[in-house]
């Protein structure tokens, strides 16, 4: 059954064009990072004329990029740990039981995914500041209003995938714990989800992937104590001269994190949208 | 949550439930305890999701500008009036939204088509094993795994007039323009965005497609060269019509993800972006919380809503049609 030389030659070349248009922009992170200002400030050169490493010492000064880093990290670690906990209950409650009201929760977890982001943002704002004066809790422009937020965001999606994924571990599995004495809650923790870990693992990822990346409200609900690395980036780009090679340098930190975490779980992502996702 | 289950008077109904009543409040608990499970799901869409759209709603009936905006609900309602406003093509503001519209559905429309042939075609040429097929799939995987903002940055820096790689290309290496391009202001606005935005999305196309790939049994391919289809045959035959179900969802959440995309031009553009690439989010952004305009704003989202709550019906409707079709 080996490929007819035409499918090779097809393969051959339409891979190549797509790593190029994949990899220029990477390319262009990297080498950029490196360049002395004079380079990225003149006309575009493929090579840089001589390699620095400046511009990864002065971006922690030019901006507080490290409390942003923390801020991200506090941010997007919690609103996924509390995101993949919820979920969990949730698809669990769905896979296993038959309940009134299972259609319509589904139904309507799932169009929230079909909310612009806009339409919330403002009267989300409001219900904080409501909610601030009326109990002092601050949510508003604190980390735990934005936590609260991002979790949401990755919920549906992460429910939907792990009601998919549980529905896959066998019934009969989690039935004979109960038998042997467990409680629903044991069965789930013991049985159900060291069965579903990739799934589980593939809605963690993404959780922080979307948490890790939001722009709107991050830059809506921060202050300059809570802010995140997606406000806080745009702060080399305002001054007067934009340092490129800076910015280009903090990209990369940023992103090396998040990039060298979802390349080491892609490959419980696929698997788990095989078994939750694609069906 | 124990506790609350045992509260539970106990009525007597049967004998049985009498002499055990061990067995009674274990099936109370059973009954509640999925509502206890999804509880917190439920009261955090509740506080972040429904409620929200709710007072969106109801923001959308009343004059609500800058002055109103410590104490909403005071604002004078404007009953039917900023959807008036929105939908008055003739006017500025309407007419400016119509624009809005349809450039997003264009925009939208290509980005979502180029993101689900490029990931199908990456993902089915990658189907048999090669050498270098793992590095592959990871370096694929890259702009999808990037946060937006560094990786749009990236792009902005790109597309700049004098120093990015976009004109140094095309105009100093290719000598393909006349003269040096703006690509972040004016008309090519529209094609830098499209670019960014199918840079950055059809990775998930290719993941999807990649996972849902891996569910088609090898005995079909087998059989189909048993009977002497060739390469392109079984790929034509036998692996896209196994994607068509999971094409339809891939699609849909495509379409809502780049529809409302907010990220990817806000990155690119700023605040206010240009008319060429003007999409709804960023448009309803600028009205809200540039020109202070939050009851306009809100009537604006109210309609995005409705327009893909009916374009989300009409889809699931033909494509649920379309597959039963296919099955009788």
């Amino acid at each position: 059954m080996a490929p007819s030389g035409s499918f090779l030659w097809s393969r051959r070349i339409f891979l190549t064009l797509l790593t190029g248009f994949v990899l220029i922009p990477v390319y262009v992170m990297v080498s950029s990072s490196l360049k002395p200002l004079a380079d990225v400030t003149g006309k575009f050169r493929w090579l840089p004329s001589g390699l620095t490493f400046r511009p990864y010492i002065d971006i922690w000064s030019t901006v507080p990029l490290a409390k942003y880093f923390m801020n991200s990290l506090i941010v997007a670690g919690a609103a996924t740990i509390c995101s993949v906990v919820v979920a969990v209950f949730a698809a669990y409650a769905v896979s296993r039981y038959d309940f009134r009201g299972k259609r319509v929760f589904t139904v309507t977890v799932l169009s929230t995914q079909m909310f612009p982001g806009i339409l919330f943002l403002l009267p989300l704002f409001l219900i904080y500041v409501n909610i601030g004066n009326a109990t002092g809790i601050a949510l508003f422009g604190s980390r735990g209003g934005l936590i609260l937020t991002y979790l949401t965001f990755s919920l549906p999606f992460s429910i939907w995938m792990l009601i998919g994924y549980f529905d896959s571990v066998p019934r009969e599995l989690d039935e004979a714990a109960l038998v042997d004495g467990c409680g629903p809650l044991g069965a789930l923790l013991r049985i159900v989800v060291p069965a579903a870990i990739p799934g589980i693992v593939a809605v963690a990822v993404y959780a922080f992937m979307t948490a890790w990346g939001e722009v709107l409200f991050a830059s809506v609900m921060t202050n300059d104590t809570t802010r995140t690395l997606a406000v806080g980036l745009q702060g080399y780009s305002t001054l007067y001269d934009v340092y490129w090679n800076q910015i280009m340098a903090a990209s990369l930190v940023v992103s090396v994190p998040v990039v060298a975490g979802f390349l080491l779980l892609q490959r419980y992502l696929v698997a788990g949208l095989t078994a939750g996702a694609v069906k | 949550m124990t506790t609350t289950a045992l509260k539970e008077p106990v009525r007597e109904t049967s004998p049985g439930a009498a002499r055990e009543p061990h067995r009674r409040t274990g099936r109370i608990r059973r009954l509640s305890l999925p509502y206890l499970l999804l509880l917190p799901a439920l009261l955090l869409e509740l506080l972040v999701h429904l409620v929200p759209m709710a007072i969106g709603i109801v923001m959308s009936f009343k004059e609500l500008t800058q002055f109103y905006i410590r104490d909403w609900g005071s604002a004078p309602w404007s009953g039917v009036g900023n959807y008036k406003v929105s939908v008055d093509f003739d006017a500025p503001v309407g007419e400016a939204l119509l624009h809005s519209f349809f450039v997003t559905v264009g925009f939208t429309l290509l980005s979502v088509g180029l993101c689900w042939l490029i990931g199908t075609a990456a993902a089915v040429f990658m189907q048999d094993t090669f050498r270098g097929r793992g590095l592959l799939r990871a370096l694929f995987l890259v702009p999808y795994a990037l946060p937006v903002y560094a990786a749009v940055i990236t792009w902005v820096f790109m597309f700049q007039h004098d120093n990015g790689l976009v004109n140094h290309v095309l105009h100093d290496q290719l000598h393909l323009t006349g003269k040096p391009s703006f690509w972040l202001i004016g008309d090519n606005s529209f094609y830098a965005l499209l670019t960014v935005s199918v840079w950055k999305g059809w990775p998930f196309a290719f993941l999807i497609v990649t996972a849902a790939l891996q569910n088609i049994p090898h005995e079909l391919y087998e059989a189909a060269a048993l009977d002497g289809a060739g390469t392109w045959q079984r790929i034509r035959r036998i692996t896209l019509p196994s994607l068509r179900p999971v094409n339809q969802v891939l699609v849909l959440v495509l379409f809502l993800w780049t529809f409302n995309d907010f990220n990817t031009p806000y990155v690119l553009f700023g605040k206010s972006a240009p008319e060429a690439a003007d999409l709804v989010s960023v448009h309803i952004y600028q009205a809200s919380f540039v020109t202070w305009n939050f009851g306009t704003g809100s009537a604006m989202s109210v309609l995005l809503l409705l327009f893909l709550l009916v374009v989300t019906g009409v889809y699931l409707l033909l494509t649920s049609r379309g597959r039963r079709a296919a099955d009788a």
